[in-house]
This record gives structure tokens, C-alpha cells and sequence, in this order.
């Protein structure tokens, strides 16, 4: 049984600490910036594969493509992830002590300096390899080791943030941990489990093989290493805005949240099931046998339990609220719903688009229609609204009332509209891209190519409409990211006000009830991801020691 | 519980089983398992000097399971043959192999979409029953002329009964 203290519920953090709020925003600078340059390279690209456009001063497509993924897909989110998680952190566990934060600032400092070591070789043209960076192309020992650097940030960063949560359960024993805290908790504990992967393919293969200490190259275990992570990486883009969806958004309505031990387990299930289905992005790689594959499609199935967990939350949530509003009939609570909260409108636009992003994901991980899709711009167009659309939109909702939050401001009236036309430009130029991308990918046209009429191909010259389609979209999209810079600015200038912006955390209608223990035992958590690590890993990554799969030497083809 | 958290839950992990089953019953009964799945070796820097990829192409097959192998190089940035022709209605097991980096190997308008890479061979069986042209190109980043790597298989008349 769980209580609440006295003190606990008469005074609970209400605010992010004023040191801590330094910490957040040095991160969230860094998102904008990102968000900006990662933006200004996407509408290049897709003006490049319209056939009506070429780059000025001798860029390459690859390398703008390389700089796009690294800085969108990586720094950008986990520069948010950071800054959000320090905050959520900070609100619901009370103020990070000295040590906490200053794990967090140098966190920052590895980051930002191996941003700007991966940066300076893509600018130089030496890492043209894309985010992926599969071997045997070589990038500069430098390319990798600055993203190396920014994973150990991560890793520092998140130490601390993991010290302020268990610290919290110490001075607070036997009690229900505040669920934002418990969230941030699960999250970072996935991401130290999936990024040895990653960390390991870099320090132990690339690193010696682009130094020229080793000849060659074990290309089949560095893709599947990078695939342990990468796929888990989605999950921890995708989960801080899962912790908007359930703790916050209800606080945003005026309403409670449908239930606070649902939404514990459905993160406990995202840890188990978002690691061991790697493979899946390799369904048709040889060297991998086809039980394997088939197993690991099986256990990328079993997220489909907590997306709907999450699904149903939510619209309970939302269906709640319109009728205690007064809403009758079977739809009526829709119309209830809070359209001039340009926060509400944002992820509730990224909710949607993960219905169709969701879908998507279950063509791409069925072993045979992947075969289809596998490597079309199908693909790009999924990732577009899953990590593009409801990610990235809840990211702006939370840098909404975060940002003003953190400098002592409030959302006025007219950063509210610029959220709003936010909301709805970014919608638009997403729709038209993402729905342009799935379509010629079903035609067949290939992802991360530049612009080619494949030797006068008929069915290349079908992929150009949607091409020029795309270009459509990403003007669009770049137009909404010039509003989101110019919201950001808003949030962050103008007079301090005494009464400042909430952080909104929402309270549960099961919030009293007594916690499920197990999802808090943390060595039942770890010994069950690491199992499910096992079974899904150790054969195909033994066999990829022992069948004697030559290795690969290095080459720079761009 | 909620009573409709149940009813939800049951129907959504019903559609998960149903899933499993329907691409169980697909890999195991219909054959329909990933392409280039398995290990099978190959020396990336002497993949020409291999009897199989020496001058890769269509040639009649040994084994009773199909009728022609069909070998290729996907190399940077060409693929070899540059076009082939295939007697319609024919059983054909694509190996592709690479001696640099990896590629894609997609034909468009069929099911073969695989990996190239150096030091395995991918491979996948299938029969042609049209009659057509297939635009063959690389979906993987391999370098600056990725998007110029083509290739043709063109499906003709002729039936296997000429050969």
C-alpha cells in the first residue's frame, strides 16, 4: 500500500528549480538551432529530387543527406530528450543537488563537442556516409569518434538525471514515485542498454579500422550492432512524448489521466519490447538465417500491446473531458476538445498522424510485405510521421509552456496563434510529403537517392510527379519551421511576468490507488530486458563470429 | 480494470495473434521466408575470380528446384550484367554479391528487394510469369554515382521448352 504524505500533497513541486532551468534551456538552444539547419538541408534535398534545382557551391546531395539525419535525427532529439527530461526531472522530484547537474552540464559539453566534431567533417565533405554510416564506406576517424562522444554525453547526462530518481526513492521510501520521474527513469534505462551496441560497433570497429590499425571490416555484425540500438533509438525519441500524451496533456485539458499504473506498464513494455527486434530493419541483409529474422518480427509485434494501451488512454482522456463539458451522443466530445490551445492542437495533430504512422509499421515489420517496401521512400515517408509528425509536433507542445516556463513568461495571444499556424502548416506540408513519399514508394522509387531518370526508365519518370510533390510538401515544412523559430523567440523575449507559464502535470483518476510494485523493481526490469536481449541476440551475433565471413576493407566513394 | 480497457485490450492483442498466425502460415507454409536469408561466404576481393561471378549472367541451373541461376555483381557503380533476358514462365535463383561497399539490389515490380554485401551472397528463387521490363537499381547509399547503378531484366517469349 502506497501513501501520499501529508506534506507531499499540500506542498508538491510546482516548478522547475532556477539552476536546473539554466541546464534546460542550454539544451533546448540546441534543439532550435538543429531543428533550423537539419530544416534548411531537408527543403534542399527535396528540391534537388524534384529534377529542378541543383546545389550551389559544389554541396553534395549525400553530404546534405549525411547532415540532414545526423543533426535531426540525432542531435536534435537528444538535445530535447535531455533538456525535457532534466525538467520533467526537476518539477516532479524537486531540484537536481550539485552533483546531479553538474553530471548533466558536462553531459551537455561531450555533446556539444562531439556535435562539432561531426559537423566540421560533414562540412569538410570527409563523412558522407550518412546517419546510418554502414561500413565498409569510411568516414574520418574524427566523424566517428565525435558521434561517439555525443552517445557518452547521453550517457553522463542521464547518469545524473538516473541519481535524482533513485535519490528520490531513498528520502521518499515505500512511496509511489511521482509517474514523469518513473517515465524519464524507464527511458534511460533502455538507452543505456541499447546504446553498448552502437558504442561498441564505433569503439571496436570503427575506430581501429579508420585509423588503419585493422585492414578490414566485419560489416554483417557492425549493421546488426547499429540496428541493436537503432532501433531502440526510435522508442526513446518516441517515449518523452508518450510522457506529454499521459502526464501532461490531461493537466492541459483541466482533466485527470485515465490511469497512472496503465501507463507505467505500458512504459515497463516499451523497455522489454523496443531492444531485442533490431534484425527487423535487416529482414532481406544476408548472413542473418530466416528463424531469427522471423523471431525478432515476432517480439517488434508485441509493441502493438502498448500503442493501443496508449491509444486507449488517451481517447478516454479526451472522450472524459468532452462529456464532463456536456457533450452528448456518440462523437459530440470531439467537438468539446480544446482547438484554440495551440499545445492541445499540436500533439493531438501528432496523434493523429500516428495512426497511419503506426499502421506503417506494422506493413514494414511482416517479413514479406517488408520485402516490398524495404529501402523505398516508403519508408522515409513512415519515418516522416512517426518520429516527424507526432514526435517532433509533441516536442513543440512541451517546448511551448516549457520555454516560458523556464525564463519566468507566460504564452500570450499571439505566441499562441503562431503555435496554432504551427500546428497546421506543419500538418499540411507533412501530409502532402509523407503521403507523396508512401505512394512512389509502393511504385518503387528508391530512398536516399538523388535525382535520377534511372537510364530513361518508365516507370522512374511516374516517380517524378511525386517528386515534385514532395519538393511541395517540404516547402511547406520549412515555412512551419521558420514559425517554430520565430515562436521559440517569442517564448523566451518579452516582459517576465509574476504569474508564470504551468508545467502541467496531470493527476490520475487512479492516482490514490496503491502502485504495482514489480514495474519499480529495477533488477527485475533489467534481468528481464537482458534476457529478452539473449534470446533474441546471442546466435545470429555468435554466428556472425564464427562462420567466417570475410571481413571488408574501407573505401570513400563520395 | 476499466471495462472497456479490457474489451480493447482483447481485441487489439486478438489482431496481434491474428497477425503472428497470418505471417506464420505465409513463411512457414507458403515458403514466403526473407530473401538473402542464411550465410553463404564469399572472398569480396576475389568475387571475379569465383567460376560463379567470373562473367555473372543467366546460366542453366544443376539443381532440379529451378531452372536458371542467375548471378550478378553489384559493384561500384554498375551492375553486371548490364541487362538480361529471362524465357518467361521460367524458375530463376538470384545470387548477388558485392567486392566494395554495399548495395541494394531491387528489381522493380517484383518481390526481389535485397542486400548486396561483400563477403556473403544473397540469393532469392523466383518464377516469371509476365512477360515485361524491370527496371533493376541500388537502394542503398553506396557513393556519389548511387543513383546512376542500373540494370534490365527483361521477361521474353520464348518458353523454357527452346532453350
Amino acid at each position: 500500500m502506497t501513501n501520499y504524505t501529508t506534506a507531499q500533497m499540500l506542498a508538491p513541486n510546482t516548478k522547475v528549480d532556477k539552476k536546473d532551468a539554466k541546464l534546460v534551456l542550454a539544451n533546448m538552444i540546441w534543439v532550435a538551432f538543429a531543428l533550423l539547419i537539419g530544416g534548411t538541408a531537408g527543403l534542399l534535398q527535396t528540391l534537388v529530387r524534384s529534377g529542378h534545382f541543383e546545389l550551389p557551391f559544389g554541396i553534395g546531395y549525400y553530404q546534405l543527406l549525411t547532415l540532414h539525419g545526423v543533426i535531426l535525427a540525432l542531435v536534435m532529439t537528444f538535445f530535447f530528450i535531455m533538456g525535457f527530461q532534466i525538467a520533467a526531472l526537476s518539477r516532479t522530484s524537486g531540484p537536481l543537488n550539485k552533483k546531479e547537474r553538474t553530471l548533466g552540464w558536462i553531459g551537455f559539453w561531450v555533446m556539444t563537442i562531439g556535435t562539432l566534431m561531426s559537423a566540421t567533417m560533414i562540412a569538410l565533405n570527409e563523412a558522407s556516409v550518412l546517419y546510418t554510416f554502414y561500413a565498409p564506406l569510411q568516414a574520418h576517424v574524427i566523424h566517428y569518434i565525435g558521434l561517439a562522444l555525443v552517445i557518452v554525453g547521453t550517457w553522463i547526462s542521464v547518469a545524473g538525471q538516473m541519481m535524482r530518481y533513485f535519490r528520490w526513492r531513498r528520502e521518499n521510501k515505500g512511496q509511489k514515485t511521482p509517474l514523469l520521474s518513473y517515465m524519464t527513469a524507464v527511458n534511460n534505462l533502455m538507452w543505456y542498454v541499447c546504446t553498448i551496441g552502437v558504442a561498441s560497433t564505433v569503439l571496436f570497429q570503427f575506430v581501429p579500422w579508420s585509423l588503419g590499425l585493422v585492414e578490414t571490416i566485419n560489416i554483417t555484425l557492425s549493421r546488426t550492432l547499429f540496428w541493436y540500438f537503432g532501433h531502440a533509438l526510435v522508442y526513446f525519441w518516441l517515449l518523452p512524448a508518450y510522457m506529454v500524451w499521459y502526464a501532461v496533456t490531461p493537466k492541459i485539458l483541466g482533466a485527470k489521466g485515465f490511469s497512472d499504473n496503465l501507463a507505467r506498464l505500458s512504459f515497463v513494455l516499451f523497455l522489454f519490447f523496443s531492444i531485442p527486434v533490431g534484425i527487423h530493419h535487416q529482414l532481406v541483409d544476408p548472413g542473418i538465417d530466416a528463424f531469427w529474422k522471423g523471431l525478432q518480427v515476432v517480439l517488434t509485434f508485441m509493441v502493438i500491446v502498448p500503442s493501443l494501451m496508449t491509444a486507449f488512454s488517451m481517447f478516454a482522456v479526451f472522450e472524459t473531458y468532452g462529456r464532463n463539458k456536456g457533450a452528448t451522443g456518440l462523437l459530440d466530445w470531439f467537438k468539446k476538445l480544446p482547438w484554440t490551445d495551440a499545445r492541445f492542437v499540436l500533439l493531438f495533430i501528432g496523434m493523429l498522424f500516428f495512426i497511419p504512422g503506426g499502421l506503417g509499421g506494422i506493413i514494414n515489420a511482416s517479413g514479406q510485405m517488408n520485402q516490398l517496401v524495404h529501402n523505398t521512400i516508403w519508408i522515409v515517408g513512415h519515418f516522416h510521421i512517426t518520429v516527424g509528425a507526432p514526435v517532433i509536433l509533441t516536442y513543440f507542445a512541451a517546448m511551448m509552456f516549457l520555454l516560458p516556463h523556464l525564463t519566468g513568461r507566460k504564452i500570450d495571444k499571439i505566441a499562441n496563434r503562431l503555435g496554432l499556424m504551427l500546428a497546421y502548416t506543419w500538418a499540411l506540408g507533412m501530409g502532402i510529403m509523407s503521403a507523396a513519399m508512401h505512394f512512389a514508394g509502393l511504385r518503387g522509387a528508391p530512398r536516399r537517392s538523388t535525382f535520377s531518370e534511372y537510364g530513361g526508365a518508365e516507370v522512374a519518370e511516374e516517380w517524378i510527379t511525386y517528386q515534385v510533390m514532395q519538393a511541395v510538401g517540404g516547402s511547406f515544412l520549412f515555412i512551419a519551421i521558420i514559425i517554430a523559430i520565430l515562436l521559440f523567440l517569442k517564448l523566451v523575449t518579452g516582459p517576465k511576468v509574476n504569474d508564470v507559464e504551468e508545467f502541467p502535470v496531470a493527476e490520475f483518476m487512479d492516482q490514490y490507488d496503491p502502485a504495482v510494485k514489480w514495474v519499480d523493481n529495477w533488477r527485475l526490469l533489467i534481468i528481464i530486458t537482458a534476457f529478452l536481449v539473449l534470446i533474441a541476440y546471442t546466435v545470429p551475433i555468435t554466428q556472425m563470429f564464427t562462420e567466417n565471413i570475410p571481413g571488408a576493407k574501407g573505401f570513400k566513394l563520395w | 480494470m476499466h471495462k472497456y480497457e479490457k474489451i480493447w485490450i482483447t481485441l487489439g492483442t486478438s489482431a496481434l495473434a491474428l497477425f503472428l498466425i497470418i505471417l506464420g502460415i505465409s513463411a512457414v507454409h507458403g515458403g514466403h521466408t526473407p530473401a538473402a536469408s542464411g550465410i553463404e561466404t564469399i572472398n569480396p576481393e576475389h568475387v571475379r575470380d569465383d567460376a560463379r561471378f567470373k562473367e555473372p549472367g543467366l546460366v542453366k541451373s544443376k539443381s532440379s528446384d529451378h531452372d536458371y541461376d542467375l548471378y550478378f555483381v553489384a559493384s561500384a557503380f554498375m551492375y553486371e550484367p548490364g541487362e538480361v533476358e529471362i524465357p518467361v514462365g521460367s524458375t530463376v535463383k538470384v545470387h548477388v554479391t558485392s567486392p566494395d561497399v554495399v548495395h541494394g539490389f531491387q528489381v522493380v515490380g517484383t518481390n526481389i528487394n535485397m542486400m548486396a554485401e561483400p563477403g556473403l551472397i544473397s540469393t532469392y528463387e523466383m518464377t516469371f510469369d509476365e512477360t515485361g521490363e524491370h527496371l533493376i537499381l541500388c537502394n542503398e547509399y553506396c557513393g556519389v554515382g548511387h543513383a546512376d547503378m542500373t540494370s534490365k531484366l527483361i521477361i521474353v517469349d520464348g518458353g523454357k521448352e527452346n532453350d
